[in-house]
């Protein structure tokens, strides 16, 4: 309990993601500041260590003037958020009819044994988590994966090899989606 | 060489900045429709005869007159870029490398339906795209062509993109004003429709990126010209999003009506299916429309070349046609596996129900467990039999048409392919190895 608290205590957004949070909530008419839950927990995914915490979302719920509850049920619904720690890099292999016919099941099946984890797992070193998802919209490239916000395409697995022993030579925190520091510069 | 309306000048370097994208004709559209009176607008599109290009091909024209005017409520416009419809990548190939189009487009249908705020509705697995439509969103406040008094018009907008955050139910137009409103993509019981109470209860209009990008050619050309091209019924041209055993998988733009086979198999589409082998069957329209065996797809039942075009696809109807849909175009060789594809496909319906309505919650898990049951060989021609039960009390029975997108892919498998089903329930040793699928440094399977 006192843990949680004590942690609870260390959520804040840094000073430039809360200049960007504001910037957000400005697009929405006054009253409908909710609208920016979707945006506001891809960052506080990016900037928390890759996952929502439940303190997590207490915070956004604050930030947005909503309920906590609000927060948890948007959370839980979409597939990008996640509900538990993640390794620093999350690879993200579309299974999807398109890339299926592609051989997106090789795909899975060499991730697996190369990173010795199953889908849904993460390696011990924290390095990598490995999830399957729905079709992402590049499937005339399959198969195809996503780490971050890169899509890697016409996958084999000598494509893979190279890309994971560039995502081991990766220093920063975790990749994400949203490219905080991209947004960040332009918008601050 | 066929008409290009919204992939010309693709290739350009740097298309996609403000400075290339007007050197090549660009925002000129606009600066006509800021001539014009918003009811002038709606004319033309109602003239060009545009259908919308998400995948229900209703007349864009005639949903924009339905829009609702009640005094002193905002109306607003969201593009639909949601794409999540599995095979089809046009949108997202369009916003990445033609952003000005998308804008441009969003601004002229914005001043025609008096919308002063419009968002882009972008899935949020797409957010590298986000960051191109916002830097090109920001060249164009920098024009004067977004904000206060747009070309001194009087009218003012502001365009926002908005991510979302992995939902393929968010596509559907009010699962996506929803989940616009900060809340799980749940799809409204519909009427009222959006156009009438739509996001934040105010007067919407959800349109298609590709729609929206269609209004651009048609304002430059008038809606008459723009009529002229393709056959009947289904005007203008149309993005294809082609993918699966064929040699040459991207995106391309056709004018409707072109026959199918010249699509399959001349070098200036797909090329044809890879390795030489034989066309085993077809989803023409992304994942939830009906497959068709090679010989439908390439024929109507009557004999005819099947045509790339919303009425010779549906001409059969469910017995021997199929939809258009989202133009996202399936082959399957020779080699696939009809059961196991289904298998997939009836998987991922089921992952993205949103659970609202039972017959769609927990049909599409029954047919996935079913499926799954024959395929591991365990399968009894009775199971063949409860599929064909489960998808028929699905269809035409949900909130929202997801509950459809399940259900046809089972029944027009089971239609075309019953043969298929009955090997796997009668002989289970004989699919007891088979990968299922072709790769093309894999053997041939069965
Ligand atoms: C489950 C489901 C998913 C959908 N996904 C998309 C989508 O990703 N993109 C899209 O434009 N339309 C999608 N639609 C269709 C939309 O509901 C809507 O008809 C469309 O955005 C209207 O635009 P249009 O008239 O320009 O086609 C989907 C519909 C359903 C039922
Ligand atoms: S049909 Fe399925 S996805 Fe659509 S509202 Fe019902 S449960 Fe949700
Ligand atoms: S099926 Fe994998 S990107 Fe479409």
């Amino acid at each position: 309990m006192h843990d949680l608290m004590s942690e609870k205590k260390n959520i804040k957004f840094p000073e430039d993601a809360l200049v960007l949070v504001h910037r957000i909530m400005a697009r929405y008419p006054p009253g409908r500041q909710k609208s920016a839950i979707l945006p506001v927990l891809h960052l506080a995914q990016a900037e928390f260590d890759g996952w929502l915490s439940s303190p997590v979302m207490d915070y956004v719920a604050s930030l947005l003037g909503i309920k906590p509850i609000e927060v948890y049920e948007v959370a839980s619904f979409y597939s990008m958020f996640n509900l538990k720690p993640v390794g620093k890099c999350v690879i993200e292999v579309c299974r999807t009819g398109p890339c299926w016919l592609m051989g997106a099941e090789d795909i899975v099946t060499y991730l697996e044994k190369k990173l010795g984890i199953k889908t849904g797992e993460t390696t011990p070193d924290g390095m990598f988590t490995l999830k399957t998802v729905e079709c992402l919209a590049s499937c005339g490239t399959a198969p195809m994966m996503q780490v971050g916000e890169k899509y890697h395409e016409n996958l084999t697995c000598e494509k893979l090899d190279e890309i994971l022993g560039e995502y081991r030579k990766n220093t920063e925190d975790h990749i994400s989606h949203w490219a905080k520091d991209k947004i960040k510069s332009k918008e601050a | 060489m066929a008409r290009k309306l919204l992939l010309e000048n693709i290739d350009v370097p740097g298309i996609n900045s403000m400075e290339a994208y007007r050197a090549h004709g660009g925002y000129a559209a606009l600066e006509k429709a800021m001539r014009m009176k918003p009811a002038e607008i709606v004319e033309e599109v109602k003239k060009s005869g545009l259908r919308g290009r998400g995948g229900a091909g209703f007349p864009t024209g005639m949903k924009w007159s339905f829009i609702a005017n009640p005094p002193g409520v905002p109306h607003y416009l969201i593009c639909n870029a949601d794409e999540s419809e599995p095979g089809t990548f046009k949108d997202r190939f369009l916003m990445q490398r033609k952003p000005h189009l998308l804008i441009e487009g969003m601004i002229i249908s914005s001043f025609a339906l008096g919308a002063n705020t419009s968002y882009i509705y972008i899935r949020g697995e797409m957010l590298y795209v986000l960051h191109i439509l916002e830097k090109a969103i920001q060249e164009a406040y920098d024009a004067g062509y977004l904000g206060k008094n747009i070309l001194g018009s009087g009218f003012d907008l502001d365009l926002y993109v908005h991510p979302g955050a992995g939902a393929y139910i968010c596509g559907e137009e009010t699962g996506l004003i929803e989940s616009l409103e900060g809340k799980r993509g749940n799809p409204r019981i519909k009427p009222p429709f959006p156009a009438v109470k739509g996001l934040w209860d105010c007067p919407t209009v959800v349109n298609n990126v590709e729609t929206i990008a269609a209004v651009v050619p048609v304002i430059s050309m008038g809606g008459d010209e723009y009529a002229k091209i393709g056959i009947g019924k289904s005007t203008g041209t149309k993005l294809i999003s082609a993918c699966g055993h064929i040699n040459k998988p991207g995106v391309y733009e056709i004018e409707l009506g072109l026959p199918v086979e010249e699509f399959i198999y001349s070098d200036q589409y797909c090329g044809g299916i890879r390795g030489g082998r034989k066309l085993k069957a077809v989803v023409a329209g992304g994942s939830s429309v009906p497959i068709l065996p090679s010989d439908l797809i390439l024929k109507t039942p009557k004999g005819e070349p099947r045509l790339m075009s919303y009425e010779s696809l549906s001409d059969g109807g469910f017995q021997s046609g199929t939809m258009l849909g989202s133009g996202g175009f399936i082959a399957m060789d020779e080699t696939t596996s009809i059961v196991k594809n289904l298998w997939n496909f009836t998987r991922f319906y089921h992952h993205e129900s949103c659970g609202q309505c039972s017959p769609c919650r927990e049909g599409t898990g029954w047919m996935e467990k079913v499926l799954h049951k024959i395929l591991t060989g365990h399968g009894t021609i009775k199971d063949i039999d409860l599929l064909w039960d489960i998808q028929g009390k699905i269809e035409g029975k949900t909130i929202c048409p997801l509950g459809d997108a399940a259900a046809w892919p089972v029944a027009s498998a089971i239609r075309h392919f019953r043969a298929e089903f009955e090997e796997y329930v009668k002989n289970p040793s004989k699919i007891k190895d088979v990968k299922h699928y072709y790769r093309l440094h894999d053997m041939p399977v069965i």
